[in-house]
């Protein structure tokens, strides 16, 4: 049977009615949410739109003549952009392959811990620099790695001559991932961590009447049984790989290493609101989230299809 | 039961490698914390590690005798304040209705929100509207934009869905309306989930630093995260040039910038006992939830 019968849609509309006028309180209080997400998240949303367009502030958004692709054109051309997108890329890969198994060797570790009160307090000390500013980090990174830091004094003791941690290229995307490690490892293991108390335990009781040692337990046991959450991090890693924050670039990068330090976030900073070249600024934003989206969308396609877990 | 010599080693391995993460992530700390607490002198000449050198509270008192920088202070904890309250405000107003079964357009609301979460605007669009809206360089510009967290309100729902429905149906059969529900009911028993979601947002009002950078150009209006950037990287250029002695004089002194970077932890570390506890309990909440 196709369609309902009027009767009964008109009583399912009266009901929803009446419910709304019973319960008016609800949409009265849903009112300033709505409208927040209209003016700060909807609104910019309709800003894209200068990408395309020759933006002229007392046009407005709205009324500033159609380009076309002009300045997606002239971003392509222009090399700085590219830099950016490759430093991004760098980054972003090395911290994929080298970062992301840290977290879950963590969480592996921290779970073969059996006491408690030793637990608790290095689980605390490790969530510390998750509470702790960009700024902050950013100024204690000098602190420590600068040519006369701790790390280098105590460098020049052992080799006799100091690194450049934050002035050679190749040191200070070291630096960067090091620094991004120290502050994210210990948060990010809580969720493999919540993970690993899911896990059945009579599975370990089995093993151990078989005779398998801790390790064996950790690597055949623990590890397949968190595979699932292992992967859907892995999805939502892999689809942020074409885009990055904007506070870490930007507090750790200084004019010597510039080459490798400026990615898509801090150039669309540099371009669109330093130079007030707004609509390149929006062009190059809109390039990345496109290319973005794409990603998201295979890596979870891929997943699904190779190991049945997906997002989506 | 027998324990193998293998499974000792690993015990002792496992818990090796926690304590040098541990200490990697403390060490940086005690630094800085020695670092301000010691001599010019002693710091200049690499002396200090993980203990106060020549004990010296000048760092501490030019930081509390600056008044730029006292005043950062205080500005960001009224904003701090005022952020929290707003955007608690409108969490539990978004929040409370979308938890309840009898709400009509769930399905569609929530759709109309999550979206946001996919896509943004970006940078230039956000700025450009912000701008529009007349609030550049205005306080507002600090707290309205970032005042509700979808992440946040989602978790405050999870908390107000799992609340018991007895109380709040024989309140309903004596005549109540959903507002009253909520003020003489849900909230006063959601007092520790409030507390929670406010913690979260306090932290990350405290910490941020993007938009003040983006839309406040008044110096009253800045944030103590933009004030001690301003200081780090004052001192930046010079600290590249450290190898050259002539420069090391000229330098602001090492002291005073650990000084004040421990000065702006202070009141994320005087909370930390209570964050850590929600914090993780948020994390795996939200985590459940997907």
């Amino acid at each position: 049977m196709t369609g309902t019968r009027p009767s009964f849609r008109r009583s399912n509309a009266v009901r929803t009615l009446r419910s709304v006028r019973s319960h008016y309180w609800l949409y009265v209080m849903l009112i300033a949410p709505i409208a927040f997400y209209f003016l700060f998240c909807y609104k910019p949303m309709g800003g894209v739109q200068i990408a395309f367009r020759n933006y002229n502030m007392f046009k407005g958004i709205w009324d500033s003549p159609w380009v076309g692709l002009r300045y997606f054109k002239q971003v392509f051309s222009f090399t700085a952009f590219w830099v950016s997108v490759r430093n991004m890329l760098t980054l972003n890969v090395i911290g994929l392959v080298l970062g992301f198994p840290a977290p879950i060797l963590l969480a592996l570790f921290l779970n073969e811990v059996t006491d408690r009160q030793f637990k608790k307090v290095t689980q605390t000390i490790m969530y510390l620099p998750h509470f702790i500013s960009w700024v902050v980090v950013g100024g204690m990174m000098y602190q420590l790695f600068s040519s006369s830091g701790m790390i280098n004094t105590i460098v020049k003791s052992i080799t006799g001559s100091a690194v450049p941690f934050l002035s050679s290229n190749s040191w200070w995307i070291f630096t960067y991932f090091v620094v991004g490690l120290w502050k994210s490892i210990g948060w990010n293991a809580i969720i493999y961590l919540s993970a690993i108390t899911g896990i059945d335990q009579s599975i370990y009781e089995a093993a151990r009447v078989d005779g398998c040692s801790r390790f064996r337990m950790m690597f055949s046991i623990t590890l397949p049984c968190i595979l699932g959450t292992v992967m859907i991090m892995f999805i939502l890693a892999v689809g942020g790989l074409m885009s990055i924050g904007f506070e870490q670039p930007y507090v750790m990068q200084n004019s010597v290493v510039m080459e490798v330090a400026d990615v898509v976030s801090t150039y669309v900073y540099r371009v669109g609101i330093q130079q007030a070249k707004f609509s390149i600024g929006t062009a190059v934003g809109l390039a990345q989230s496109a290319i973005n989206f794409l990603l998201v969308i295979g890596s979870n396609t891929l997943s699904r299809r190779i190991t049945g877990e997906s997002i989506w | 039961m027998r324990k193998s010599r293998e499974d000792s080693i690993f015990g002792a391995f496992t818990i090796a490698v926690v304590v040098v993460i541990a200490l990697a992530c403390l060490l940086p700390f005690l630094y800085i914390v020695s670092m301000s607490f010691s001599g010019k002198n002693a710091v200049l000449r690499n002396e200090v590690f993980l203990w106060p050198v020549d004990f010296d509270l000048t760092a501490y008192k030019a930081v509390f005798n600056n008044q730029s920088l006292s005043r950062s202070m205080w500005f960001s904890m009224w904003l701090t304040v005022v952020y929290t309250l707003v955007s608690l405000i409108i969490t539990v107003l978004c929040a409370y209705p979308l938890s309840r079964t009898h709400l009509q357009f769930k399905k569609p609301l929530l759709v109309y929100i999550i979206i946001t979460m996919y896509f943004s605007g970006g940078m230039i669009p956000v700025f450009l509207n912000i701008r529009d809206l007349g609030l550049l360089d205005n306080f507002w510009a600090l707290v309205l934009p970032s005042c509700l967290s979808t992440y946040n309100m989602i978790l405050m729902r999870s908390f107000f869905a799992a609340m018991p429905k007895e109380m709040e149906e024989s309140a309903f059969v004596d005549g109540a309306n959903d507002l009253t529900v909520l003020t003489r009911i849900i909230l006063p028993l959601s007092k520790a989930s409030i507390a929670t979601v406010g913690l979260f947002y306090a932290v990350s009002r405290w910490n941020g630093f993007m938009d003040s950078l983006l839309y406040i150009n008044t110096e009253s209006m800045y944030t103590i995260q933009v004030r001690l950037r301003q200081l780090i990287q004052s001192s930046q250029v010079t600290a590249l040039m450290e190898d050259i002695p002539e420069f090391k004089t000229s330098l602001i002194s090492e002291t005073i910038k650990a000084a004040c970077l421990v000065f702006s932890m202070i009141p994320v570390m005087l909370m930390y006992p209570w964050l850590q506890r929600y914090f993780v309990k948020g994390t795996m909440i939200g985590s459940l939830k997907g």
